[in-house]
């Protein structure tokens, strides 16, 4: 499955580096890339982790930049 | 501005506010009691209204363990500042460093915007015809086979075809073509040209999803997730940047104080600039916006990159390859003699023509439509001959049974295979294409097609080799005399004829392994049947792909028209992107180092590491937006 996800707010490139990396290790997920300056996330991950892939997006994107507002497309 | 922006301002200019009033009191008043704790207390409060949003930021980042991010070094330093008594340092740094920031997401917001504006092909609405009536809706609910209405000065919406009216459509936004295209009843109408004149009514034949204005907005936002090696390069580095640069600073405040015998304060200032130099962004954001500046400067002439990974490799080419029919030929082929044996001349092209009549080749495409012609002229009323058994040789012709008589139409190799009698072997050589043809496995005479070169074909490759590509080789199907001749005329250094189109791929394979170390090799190709050989080169580039999946698929990069003279244009956005990204990461780092080196000597102030920081990151963003022109 696939998933876009707009994130506004990111403060920095690498910030955004830091997210795309901890996305891409998640378990479950084939690739992940986020457009920093599209500002969006293209993730790409099996169905079994579906129901929980959003949460865990959401959770890796706080805890490196508390400040970003994360919308599912 | 956005309405964080000005909060973050009225923040900066409450902070600078009380600096001020800081400042007067303690470096201009005569002494009066408190007269220390009084300032003190200022310069706190103004450091904690710049400062208090990075402090909260380094809190969380400790609680989840993102120790090395700028808020926690921003924080550590300037309190640092306040521990060896330099108040104003402390503020002041972090003021400029909020300015910055702010400068930052400004100045990143407003290349965000002009990357946006060059790509607005994204239509807002659709005007849906249902039983008479008009009603807007979004492009997204319009479903296949709907009919849609489109107005002067309006954008296509989705792609489709024009069922009544006529009009010129400015194709720029897509192709970067200025001349109008006419258009009118029948013709297809592509999602995101602006409609001049008349009103169209259009059938839709593409989902809003699928139409070629969605596509190229998703291939160039999804163009990040290939990144270039320098990019990757840059991320890996930042990730040891940090960490070194902080375990130097640890080393700085307490080694030579130890060591020399000296006070820690002197050295522990000159540590603090290292963690103000320790961030690692101004590096990080300039290389993604440069790329991306180049990426989007190129989809405005038309020119679609997959990734900043072919910007890349494009910057480093230096052998082109190119593929005839359709590239650097028109591919708009035209009978130009018949030349029958033993039957007359419009049987040889009737008996041609409905052999190939199944066939979507150019030059099939061309026999029949000169049959038609004929026939026209004729006022021929014979009716439709039976065709069966038709079977396509990929490189060789076809084979089919026309009124029960068996059809070999295709070229000298198919009529030695099928042991044709009657062959006249001394073919006269022309510079088209001759196609043989037997009846009944006898030879029956020729026709012979033409191809046109494109108009900007030759000094497309004149300004190729004027960017410095060594080596341009054609691979064709052709004759020998055919291809020569056109190569030389062109001005090719390498040609090779008597292709198939599995020969292609053993051609560019031997070709690559010629390459030398460093240098790159593009395949150029219409994409209709070479997709083996475009993704088996370095950089594949499809020529002509607006409206073809199969060339967008298989493309690195996609020429939305189909002018060779884009391709000197490429090369050129793409080395001026990789001299840019190569500019940032050269001014940066150096400015980075000399701060560090100079800091360490003890000649810099947190002034200069503050410069390092962020005055470099502005630079580097206002350079990179330079790609985009």
């Amino acid at each position: 499955m696939k998933k876009t996800y707009v994130m506004e707010d990111l403060c920095c490139a690498n910030c955004a580096n830091k997210i795309e990396t901890e996305i891409k290790h998640l378990d479950g997920v084939t690739s992940a890339s986020l457009n920093f300056i599209a500002q969006k996330l293209f993730v790409e991950f099996e169905d079994r982790i579906a129901d929980t892939i959003t949460a865990s997006v959401i959770k890796i994107a706080t805890k490196v930049e508390p400040d970003v507002s994360i919308e599912e497309l | 501005m956005t309405k964080k922006q000005k909060k973050m301002l009225k923040k900066i200019l409450t902070a600078a506010a009380i600096f001020a009033a800081a400042c007067l009191i303690s470096f201009l008043l005569p002494d009066f009691p408190f007269k220390r704790w009084v300032s003190l207390v200022l310069f706190l409060a103004a450091y904690v209204t710049a400062g208090g949003d990075v402090i909260r930021k380094a809190m969380l980042g400790i609680r989840n363990g993102q120790v090395f991010d700028e808020n926690f070094l921003m924080s550590i330093a300037t309190i640092g500042a306040f521990y060896v008594g330099e108040y104003p340092e402390g503020v002041l740094v972090m003021l400029l460093y909020q300015i910055g920031e702010l400068f930052q997401t400004y100045a990143v917001g407003k290349s965000r915007k002009s990357i946006a504006s060059l790509m607005q092909i994204r239509p807002d609405s659709a005007n849906l015809l249902k039983d008479g009536i008009v009603t807007e809706v979004s492009p997204e609910t319009v479903a296949v086979g709907d009919f849609i209405l489109v107005k002067p000065g309006e954008k296509i919406p989705l792609d489709g075809r024009i069922t009544e009216g006529t009009s010129s459509l400015d194709t720029a936004a897509l192709t970067g073509e200025a001349l109008p295209q006419e258009v009118s009843t029948g013709d297809s109408a592509i999602s995101g040209c602006i409609n001049l004149r008349g009103t169209l009514t259009i059938q839709v034949t593409r989902a809003f999803g699928e139409s070629t204005v969605s596509r190229i907005l998703d291939m160039v936002e999804h163009a990040s997730a290939k990144k270039a090696k320098t990019e990757n390069f840059i991320s890996r580095f930042a990730r040891f940047y940090t960490p070194v640069v902080v375990l130097l600073a640890v080393l700085l405040a307490f080694l030579p104080p130890l060591l020399l015998k000296e006070s820690f304060s002197g050295w522990i200032y000159r540590a603090l600039n290292f963690l103000v130099v320790s961030c690692p962004c101004a590096l990080v954001i300039s290389i993604p916006l440069g790329f991306f500046g180049g990426i989007g400067g190129a989809a405005k002439q038309g020119i679609l990159m997959k990734g900043s990974n072919y910007l890349e490799a494009l910057s480093k080419t230096d052998t082109f390859v190119f593929d005839k029919t359709g590239t650097l030929t028109r591919g708009n082929f035209k009978v130009t003699k018949i030349s029958p044996v033993g039957i007359s001349k419009d049987d040889l092209l009737k008996f041609t023509a409905l052999a190939e009549s199944q066939s979507s080749h150019p030059i099939a495409v061309s026999i029949v439509e000169a049959y038609q012609t004929s026939r026209q002229k004729h006022s021929d009323a014979a009716g439709i001959l039976p065709v069966s058994d038709v079977e396509e040789l990929a490189g060789f012709g076809v084979c089919a049974v026309v009124e029960g008589k068996e059809i070999l139409a295709g070229n000298m190799r198919l009529m030695r295979d099928r042991q044709v009698t009657g062959t006249n072997s001394s073919l006269e050589e022309t510079s088209g294409t001759t196609i043989c043809v037997a009846i009944d496995g006898t030879f029956a005479g020729t026709i012979c097609v033409e191809d046109e070169l494109k108009p900007d074909t030759i000094p497309a490759i004149q300004k190729l080799k004027q960017c410095g590509i060594k080596k341009l080789v054609m691979l064709t199907g052709d004759k020998k005399a055919t291809g020569e001749a056109i190569a030389e005329a062109i001005g090719l250094n390498e040609v090779h004829t008597d292709l198939l189109p599995a020969d292609k791929v053993t051609h560019v394979e031997e070709l690559l392994n010629q390459q030398s170390a460093g240098h790159t090799l593009a395949y150029v190709g219409d994409g209709i049947n070479d997709a083996p050989v475009l993704a088996r080169a370095d950089i594949g580039i499809a020529m002509g792909g607006l409206g073809s999946d199969a060339a967008i698929e298989a493309a690195d990069i996609v020429i939305m028209t189909d002018e060779p003279g884009k391709l000197p244009a490429a090369i050129r956005i793409a080395k001026r992107t990789m001299s840019i990204v190569r500019q940032n990461i050269v001014f940066a780092l150096g400015v980075k180092v000399l701060v560090l080196i100079f800091s360490a000597l003890g000649y810099s102030s947190m002034w200069w590491a503050i410069f390092a920081d962020v005055g470099v990151c502005m630079i580097a963003i206002l350079n990179s937006m330079r790609a985009l022109r």
